[in-house]
């Protein structure tokens, strides 16, 4: 075995220096080779969400309405279809709830998507089905103009998840702000 | 030290969940389902891999008194590489392991393994004792998932075998972790204490 290094003050300072260089190095040169796939597969995420949440659209224009992202779909005649909101409310069980909710021209809800969430895994986490069609607290058709999406424990018309009526308060608070980023945008 | 003798010290004698009981945050947190508990071990693997072998290299010239500043600094560029991979072409498994694939860095397994050996025996024998250890964490973890996955959403491997969502709640939330872990290592004690004796 060679002979270990010693620990004087030059040894510990020159080997500690080379190695952080060298990581330095090696990290520099990984995020530049993963940064177009990151945000390549960021971006595909996204998309794949707006086609969920919005009617069959033709193009897609992007707008920021106070700071919140919002994509408006056209058909090929360019007329509206529907406009995606990426809506949040910090009151979920687990902090921030990420919704991105689809409204079709009318202002009726088409579809959402949840895309963040830290709720309780078979709790909250049911978010995800809970309110789309076939689910139990369907919303989708709603308009949350005319109806008021709340859950039924506050007066409102929300069937919410059996247990999680934190989750379900703070998914609709996220619809109805969904809805007046969506107004507002008119 | 034979290779056969690693390799037998990772996956049972001295496996890293059932007899050294180390990185169990990672064990419990990540284990909700088969899947997360494989991957986030195979994640764990390639990184003790790596940085066993880079620490076996490097034994010579790092001076003892700053050996755990060094070894830390390996470890954490490898985990940051392997994040980093994850995120541009894993990114739903990346979102699922979430916190836990950065929090690698404080795994003791990965310290406990730098400074219990990698630090000690040559680079062939520390590639072994890496993948090994690595991937004796990795059945532990995909076999806590199984089962508690099974019992919390009736499924394996994501193959729902009950036809409905609805399992015990219980073995997904950390309560059941705790259960699950605790009764695997008891029968795991014993099995090896059975196969002791024989």
């Amino acid at each position: 075995m060679a002979k270990k290094a010693q620990s004087t003050l030059v040894n510990m300072l020159l080997s500690l220096t080379v190695i952080a260089i060298v990581a330095a190095a090696v990290l520099a040169l990984v995020s530049a080779v993963t940064k177009e796939p990151i945000a390549a597969a960021e971006a595909a995420k996204k998309e794949a969400a707006i086609k969920k949440v919005l009617p069959q659209f033709a193009t897609l224009e992007e707008k920021t309405i106070d700071g919140i992202n919002c994509n408006y779909g056209y058909d090929a005649n360019n007329e509206l279809v529907g406009v995606a909101v990426e809506s949040s409310s910090e009151k979920g069980f687990g902090g921030r709830l990420g919704v991105m909710v689809g409204f079709d021209a009318a202002g009726q809800v088409y579809g959402y998507e949840v895309l963040q969430t830290n709720e309780t895994p078979g709790l909250g986490a049911k978010a995800a089905d809970w309110f789309q069609k076939d689910g139990k607290g369907c919303i989708i058709g709603k308009n949350p103009g005319e109806t008021k999406l709340s859950v039924k424990k506050d007066g409102g018309e929300v069937d919410a998840i059996s247990g999680s009526t934190i989750t379900s308060r703070a998914f609709c608070e996220a619809v109805n702000n969904a809805y007046e980023t969506f107004e507002k945008g008119k | 030290m034979k290779a056969t003798q690693i390799i037998k010290n990772g996956l049972i004698s001295e496996n890293p969940t059932w007899v050294l009981v180390l990185g169990m945050c990672p064990t419990l947190a990540t284990t909700t389902s088969a899947v997360n508990g494989m991957c986030m071990g195979l994640a764990t693997a390639f990184v003790l891999m790596m940085s066993n072998i880079v620490i076996s290299l490097l034994k010579s010239v790092i001076p003892d008194k700053v050996r755990i500043p060094a070894f830390i600094v390996v470890i954490a560029t490898f985990v940051t590489v392997v994040q980093l991979f994850m995120a541009a072409y894993l990114p739903d498994l990346n979102e699922s392991l979430g916190l836990f694939i950065p929090l690698i860095v404080v795994n003791c397994i990965v310290l406990g393994r730098a400074e219990a050996f990698a630090s000690k025996n040559n680079v062939w024998h520390s590639l072994l004792d890496g993948l090994f250890m690595g991937l004796g964490f990795t059945w532990a973890l995909t076999l806590v998932g199984m089962v508690r996955e099974m019992l919390g959403s009736g499924s394996i491997f994501g193959y729902n075998f009950i036809g409905g969502n609805d399992g015990m709640l219980l073995f997904i939330l950390p309560p059941g972790g705790f259960i699950c872990l605790g009764l695997l290592m008891a029968l795991i004690a014993h099995l090896r204490r059975k196969a002791e004796k024989a």
